[in-house]
């Protein structure tokens, strides 16, 4: 009874705030108030479980690869696509997906969560997999240090109850020190020795030997070889050959996870061929590399939130023949501390049509030292997209943008453009 | 200004670069460049030689970790650092080289991670973490603005003067107003953020040492500091 009450407000307060344009969040916020055991319960009465995906890249197209993939084996998936990742943005797609006795109609969840939000969510709900990406320097200002950050992913593995599918390239995950003491079995994935230099972690910043491990398990996935869009990716002894529509190295890596995470969650029953047809038909998440048309202009978001993230960005995408916007906020979701924006080399981009957000003199002076030009720099979001619609030339848009950033954008692109809804 | 070139040492770059700190690097570097001078930017890792005529020293913060790893070298090289600051070539060390450079650095826990004595101060780890946006206040750098993150509890002995009076930001300790700490040359802060490039004035100062280390006279022709002082005063007016 109390369930279906309280599907019923969060659903009332679902339609109240979205006829007030309000985010995503409001409902999960009220369920977690009314009834905190609210997301427990109903994703207890999954039959396959629950698979947790965090780290601190790449989080959200990661789930939308790996909830095609198990789409593609026949399970019904519920998800938060949204990049609401935070426990009531669960609460909050639990609400909208629930029928009204607050039954979700699916097998199995994949869910993505905030580190930090992880370990709050897994003292309530033991998830039955758990998809552990990277650990990289991210908001410093509200983790601390990384070395931390990937004790919270360890807390994770350990309520993990069935599999553990792990990156071992990632120079904390991959230690040895953190296998020890998990119980659940423990699959890897990663990338071939020769790749490593593509996949340059936080510790080979300034100088640390490259960190790329050799598959220590039968079960490993590996990324064998990779040659524009074409990945070679092994696992078993077979090797496969599979063409992505996902621009960037670091989404094939995450393609290497998916994968991975399918054949452990599916096992034996597995249909190969149907995984690998789903894989290729992924297209980036909101915010990480979609593109949107314009006056016939391609507008391309890349969403950056930390060094690791924003190098890969530049090193992924080809940057002459575009106009580049970089917008760059420090509200709470982006992160206070501008520290990271050194940590990244901007050289290679030779010249930034407009730079914008509320840091935007941060980023303008960040660029100056790596003498890279500027053309514009207009700290509001809704001018500086005005002044980057109004450059003469065709060129394509590439926009590079923190979290809140990308948000504001979405909302001036929506002005011109059908613009998927976030929520 | 037929100087030879200007040896500027990262101390550490593989362990104690977290936040940021290449930036300052990056910034004493440019800014000798921009003015003619050339560069000749060192390294120095555990267990390396220590270079000679180093003109301009460099340092971060690290995880605990990292501060773990090069204790022992630091310490090794103590008299080596204590003798240059002496000689008056410039310093800067942020954060956990910050804390290294006093005598100690005394964990939660109760471990004793000794300094090197550079300046006077001791540490002690905190419990609450001093984290936001920091201004503070110097007669000499006049405003200087940052990014602090530490649960280190700083205190300064008497041969040391705080490098900034605390107007917004916990410093030190969060209790005496005191931030950062100065030695002849040679500044200790918490301050990050990257806390050169937004504080051109104190990069000028040690660049004017680095350079009268080498021989030369400091001729202080103007860089366009227009984005700096933008970027000072947003900062100033972002919550903490």
């Amino acid at each position: 009874m109390r369930h279906t009450i309280t599907t019923l407000v969060g659903k009332s307060v679902r339609q109240v705030a979205r006829l007030r344009g309000d985010g995503s969040a409001l409902p999960g916020l009220v369920v977690e108030h009314i009834d905190p055991q609210f997301v427990a319960r109903t994703l207890a009465k999954l039959s396959r479980g629950v698979v947790l995906i965090t780290g601190t890249n790449g989080k959200t197209t990661t789930t939308k690869m790996v909830t095609a993939l198990l789409e593609s084996q026949g399970l019904r998936v519920f998800t938060n696509p949204t990049g609401s990742n935070f426990t009531r943005g669960v609460a909050a797609a639990i609400v909208g997906a629930a029928n009204r006795r607050g039954i979700i109609d699916a097998d199995i969840a994949v869910l993505e969560l905030d580190e930090a939000y992880a370990v709050h969510f897994v003292r309530a709900v033991q998830p039955s997999y758990c998809l552990l990406l990277n650990v990289m320097r991210d908001q410093l200002d509200r983790f601390g240090e990384i070395d931390k950050t990937a004790d919270l992913l360890h807390i994770v593995a350990e309520r993990t109850t069935r599999g553990i599918i792990i990156n071992r390239d990632d120079p904390r995950l991959g230690a040895s020190s953190f296998r020890d003491s998990l119980v659940a079995p423990i699959v890897t994935y990663g990338v071939a020795p020769k790749l490593a230099a593509l996949f340059p972690s936080d510790d080979n910043l300034r100088g640390s030997s490259l960190s790329a491990t050799q598959p220590t398990t039968v079960n490993d996935v590996c990324l064998e070889s990779l040659y524009d869009h074409t990945a070679t990716i092994r696992y078993g002894t077979s090797f496969h050959e599979i063409t992505l529509q996902l621009d960037g190295i670091y989404n094939v890596q995450n393609a290497v996870g998916a994968i991975a995470t399918t054949r452990v969650v599916v096992g034996d029953a597995l249909d190969e061929h149907a995984m690998l047809a789903a894989l290729s038909r992924v297209t980036p998440a909101f915010g990480r590399g979609e593109t949107i048309a314009v006056d016939g202009i391609d507008y391309q978001l890349i969403l950056v939130k930390n060094p690791a993230g924003f190098r890969l960005g530049i090193k992924s995408f080809e940057s002459s023949g575009h106009e580049i916007m970089i917008a760059i906020n420090d509200n709470y979701a982006d992160g206070r501390d501008m520290s990271w924006l050194w940590d990244v080399d901007f050289e290679e981009l030779q010249s930034i049509a407009v730079v914008t957000g509320i840091r935007a003199y941060d980023m303008a002076l960040r660029l100056q030292y790596d003498n890279v030009a500027v053309g514009r720099i207009e700290p509001s979001i809704t001018q500086a997209f005005t002044v980057l619609r109004a450059l003469p030339g065709g060129k394509p848009r590439r926009i590079y943008c923190t979290y809140t950033a990308m948000l504001a954008l979405r909302k001036e692109l929506a002005k011109y453009a059908a613009v998927g809804r976030i929520s | 200004m037929s100087v030879r070139p200007i040896k500027i040492l990262q101390l550490y770059p593989r362990d104690m670069n977290i936040y940021g700190d290449w930036g300052n690097t990056l910034t004493l570097k440019r800014r000798l460049e921009w003015r003619g001078y050339t560069v000749d930017l060192l390294s120095y890792n555990p267990g390396d030689t220590f270079p000679t005529d180093i003109d301009l020293i460099v340092g971060g913060g690290g995880q605990d970790s990292g501060q773990t790893k090069i204790g022992n070298d630091l310490i090794g090289i103590g008299p080596t650092l204590r003798q240059l600051a002496d000689e008056g070539v410039p310093m800067l060390v942020i954060c956990g080289l910050y804390q290294q450079f006093g005598h100690f650095f005394k964990t939660k826990d109760g471990t004793i991670i000794e300094g090197i004595g550079l300046l006077d101060i001791e540490t002690t780890g905190g419990d609450a973490r001093m984290i936001g946006n920091i201004v503070t206040s110097s007669d000499d750098f006049g405003d200087i603005v940052g990014y602090e993150n530490h649960s280190g509890v700083t205190t300064l002995g008497p041969k040391a003067q705080p490098l900034g009076r605390v107007i917004v930001g916990a410093g030190n300790n969060g209790d005496d107003h005191t931030e950062g700490a100065r030695y002849k040359y040679v500044i200790g802060t918490y301050l990050h953020g990257s806390l050169l490039p937004k504080n051109p004035a104190i990069a000028d100062w040690l660049i004017e040492h680095a350079v009268m280390h080498a021989g030369g006279s400091y001729l202080p022709t103007t860089v366009d500091d227009t984005l700096a002082q933008h970027a000072r005063d947003i900062a100033k007016k972002r919550p903490r």
